[in-house]
């Protein structure tokens, strides 16, 4: 019997965007002429041609069931014409031709639990990762430590009534997928690797292992009769840059393995140039499943920010204008040896200058 | 009905506060799903002891080499059998969505249905890389839910060491600051790499990404190899009546604070109308009766916070296209890297322009196959070898646009000097 066809994939690539488009965002495309936000959540664009949307941003869990899809898409349905779609942060968006069905929208949203916002000076989303729920590296989980922290900060969602807007992400481990933001919270190991030598040799391609060091501190070993490696302990940054891949070398650790919290990351280029994210605390315990430590920290840096901010500052920007010593002072946080930074190029971020704020 | 679920008490306060709770969701899965029974029985777990427990392997589909993220229990009794069998697999597949992510609910109910019957029902939007992620579906099911998923019009996204999904901003579709079609750029740049995006073989990953304006909502100038982010060479534009308004409603303070004294480079100067410079490169625009913004664009350096601030009444010009940076990345292994200047401008207006852009692409993505090392990425490789080797590897003339500052040590080599100084000149006296 000949064998059932095998079929081949279809190589299409990215599919064109244009059909999936809203009609007023297809007819003025590239022709937009400013926008305003008439309400936090909202967005006013004005095209040249005079057409106008509205735009209303609402908060999602990102990883979503099709239940609640199917429930989206039947708002999408009843109000923004069958079109909607997802920003970098997993916002969903619904955009609508007419001012009048804002407020109705608003409230269908409401009613099923999706909270309006996200726009302007707001805390935003926060950008996250896997986490324990399907990542192989995670030294916590994202979609809970991200749901426990945006109930903390809901109401800095729907409001803005931040300085500027503040972006947010959490990373599983120090490859930190999130990404830099104002403020992230990423997983710190404190502790070396625990190597199973009974499964390294088997499982492991130990030449691309002692490679992915970054300070080399692993090197080939026989153990117990079986080729293994071995880890200078005295070197070892506890990084995890060996566990991915070899699992047998076990870098996560329930007790020791901590969270850091890192500030001041910014993309943009407006005003000063972009940005990276600098630590400022760590040792937070990895406190499943709502992280209460973390939420304090976040949060007071978060308040700090806003009192004493000044409108259009970003978090680097506030820092670069009241300087270090004075974010330590106003947070509370303690300054501590540990955040001085001692890898290459670590000169840069010395103060080579005698600019000092007293 | 599914079988009895297992007691999660961590998992279960994830279902208080005012964020939509994702447990809530699996859980509604998990009324008609073993799979989603299981799949909590096993999160909950991880919550217990604080520890993950999937491991990676190797799943795929017909024809591609990577798009399936494969995760496998270590969840297993003393008998190695998995203590929660009906999620012992939990494969996610990477799926490429329309650039800007927009949808149709049609497009979207399908993608559930398909999900509902293949996987777990559980789908991200989106992954960091800009995936449709379709998470939780068996070795058995991928090829099935590939296929429905490819027939709809959608394909495999990228993973390991391979060019990976890309994103673009709202951009053209909806912002008034974009500065080229970003999502005709994507499409054109990574359809004409898709076979390094399906058949994983560099060495290491590459990125590119979209943002149509400097503000680079796309964050790329920080994660991506190539970055592509608008930008413009001529005068900003203005409107006065936007302009009026916004004065009218803001005041002097926010005027002075918020919009001129935030200027990196000191551009913009508030001016009684009647002795606002005229020049080539002077942009001006009228608050008041009385007061007007005088800009002098050679000093602009396209921040974008004035336009921010005054949307509408400040504007990006005409003459649009892209500054393209390379070498952005995270952490491993030499530490964070940002994208710097590869080319200050590409014009992208006419589609001879976004073929240049494509074949910068697919450049960019040949030197890195050729010469860097397993495992390093685009900016690790520029570290490495220098620019300029860099620069004249793919084709690209220097530009003191690329530096921030010129070198502050003599260590270099320098016997080619006079002939260096030779070919600017003839260049210049050529043009």
């Amino acid at each position: 019997m000949a064998q059932a066809q095998i079929r081949r994939a279809i190589e299409s690539g990215v599919p064109d965007h244009m059909p999936y488009l809203h009609p007023k965002l297809a007819q003025n495309y590239g022709n937009w002429k400013y926008h305003d936000r008439p309400r936090p959540g909202v967005l006013h664009h004005v095209s040249h041609s005079g057409d106008e949307v509205w735009t209303v941003r609402a908060g999602t869990q990102r990883q979503m069931d099709v239940h609640t899809i199917r429930k989206l898409c039947d708002i999408a349905d009843q109000f923004a014409e069958g079109r909607v779609r997802f920003t970098i942060r997993s916002n969903i968006e619904f955009m609508v031709g007419s001012e009048a069905k804002v407020a109705p929208l608003i409230a269908a949203l409401g009613k099923h639990g999706f909270p309006v916002g996200g726009t302007g000076n707001s805390v935003s989303m926060i950008s996250h990762t896997q986490g324990w729920l399907h990542c192989d590296i995670p030294g916590t989980d994202a979609s809970g430590v991200v749901k426990s922290l945006m109930d903390e900060l809901h109401e800095e969602f729907i409001r803005e009534e931040m300085p500027n807007r503040v972006h947010l992400s959490t990373s599983c481990c120090e490859i930190n997928c999130g990404g830099q933001a104002d403020i992230a919270i990423i997983i710190q190991h404190t502790k070396p690797p625990v190597i199973n030598h009974e499964l390294v040799a088997n499982v492991c391609e130990r030449p691309t292992v002692v490679a992915r060091c970054p300070v080399a501190a692993i090197r080939p070993a026989m153990v117990n009769g079986k080729p293994s490696l071995e880890v200078d302990e005295k070197k070892c940054i506890c990084c995890g840059a060996c566990y991915p891949p070899c699992p047998p070398m076990q870098i996560n650790d329930p007790e020791n393995s901590k969270l850091a919290i890192w500030v001041g990351g910014k993309n943009a280029n407006a005003r000063g140039k972009p940005t990276f994210m600098k630590m400022v605390t760590s040792g937070l315990p990895n406190n499943a499943p709502r992280w209460p430590e973390v939420a304090a920290v976040v949060k007071n840096i978060l308040h700090v920010y806003k009192d004493d901010a000044r409108p259009w500052e970003r978090m680097a920007d506030w820092i670069e204008r009241i300087g270090w010593p004075r974010f330590f002072e106003k947070t509370g946080l303690p300054f501590t040896k540990y955040l001085i930074d001692d890898w290459r190029g670590a000169r840069a971020n010395l103060n080579a200058s005698t600019h000092i704020r007293f | 009905m599914a079988k009895k679920s297992h007691a999660t008490p961590n998992l279960d306060q994830l279902e208080n506060g005012p964020w939509p709770s994702f447990v809530t969701g699996l859980k509604h899965l998990a009324k008609d799903k073993d799979y989603v029974v299981d799949l909590l029985g096993h999160l909950e777990h991880s919550y217990q002891t604080r520890k993950g427990y999937w491991k990676g392997g190797t799943v795929g589909v017909i024809g591609y080499g990577g798009g399936v993220i494969p995760r496998f229990t270590e969840i297993k009794d003393a008998d190695n059998k998995p203590m929660f069998p009906d999620a012992a697999e939990f494969h996610t597949l990477r799926i490429m969505p329309p650039a800007g992510m927009h949808y149709d609910t049609g497009t979207l109910r399908k993608f559930c249905d398909i999900w509902e019957k293949h996987g777990s029902g559980l789908i991200a939007f989106h992954g960091q890389s800009g995936d449709i992620m379709f998470q939780g579906c068996t070795s058995e099911n991928v090829q099935g839910a590939f296929d429905e998923l490819n027939e709809m019009g959608f394909d495999m996204g990228g993973a390991g060491p391979s060019v990976r999904t890309s994103m673009a901003c709202v951009g053209a579709a909806r912002c008034e600051q974009s500065c080229y079609d970003e999502g005709k750029a994507l499409r054109a740049v990574v359809n004409a790499t898709l076979d390094d995006l399906h058949r994983p073989a560099l060495p290491y990953k590459f990125k590119f990404k979209f943002s149509g304006c400097p503000n680079d909502c796309m964050n790329s100038i920080q994660r991506s190899d190539m970055a592509v982010i608008g930008t413009w060479r001529d005068n900003m534009r203005t409107d006065e009546a936007l302009a009026k308004k916004w004065f009218a409603k803001h005041g002097m303070n926010e005027l002075v604070n918020d919009v001129i004294s935030r200027c990196p480079t000191k551009a913009i100067q508030l001016k009684e109308i009647k002795s606002v410079a005229k020049g080539a490169s002077i942009s001006s625009v009228a608050v008041s009766d009385s007061l007007a913004l005088e800009i002098d664009n050679k000093d602009c350096v396209r921040c974008m916070h004035c336009i921010n601030v005054m949307t509408g009444a400040l504007a990006a010009g005409t003459d649009k296209g892209a500054t393209i940076l390379v070498g952005g990345k995270r952490t491993l292994k030499i530490g964070d890297l940002m994208g710097t200047v590869a080319v200050p401008f590409l014009k992208l207006q006419n589609d001879e322009d976004y073929e240049q852009l494509v074949e910068l692409g697919q450049k960019m993505i040949d030197f890195f196959a050729e010469n860097a090392l397993e495992h390093e990425r685009t900016g690790e490789m520029i570290e490495r070898i220098g620019l300029v080797n860099f620069l004249e590897g793919i084709g690209l003339d220097i530009d003191a646009n690329m530096v921030s500052a010129p070198r502050t040590n003599p260590y270099v080599r320098m016997d080619g000097w006079d002939e260096e100084v030779a070919k600017i000149n003839a260049k210049k006296a050529a043009a």
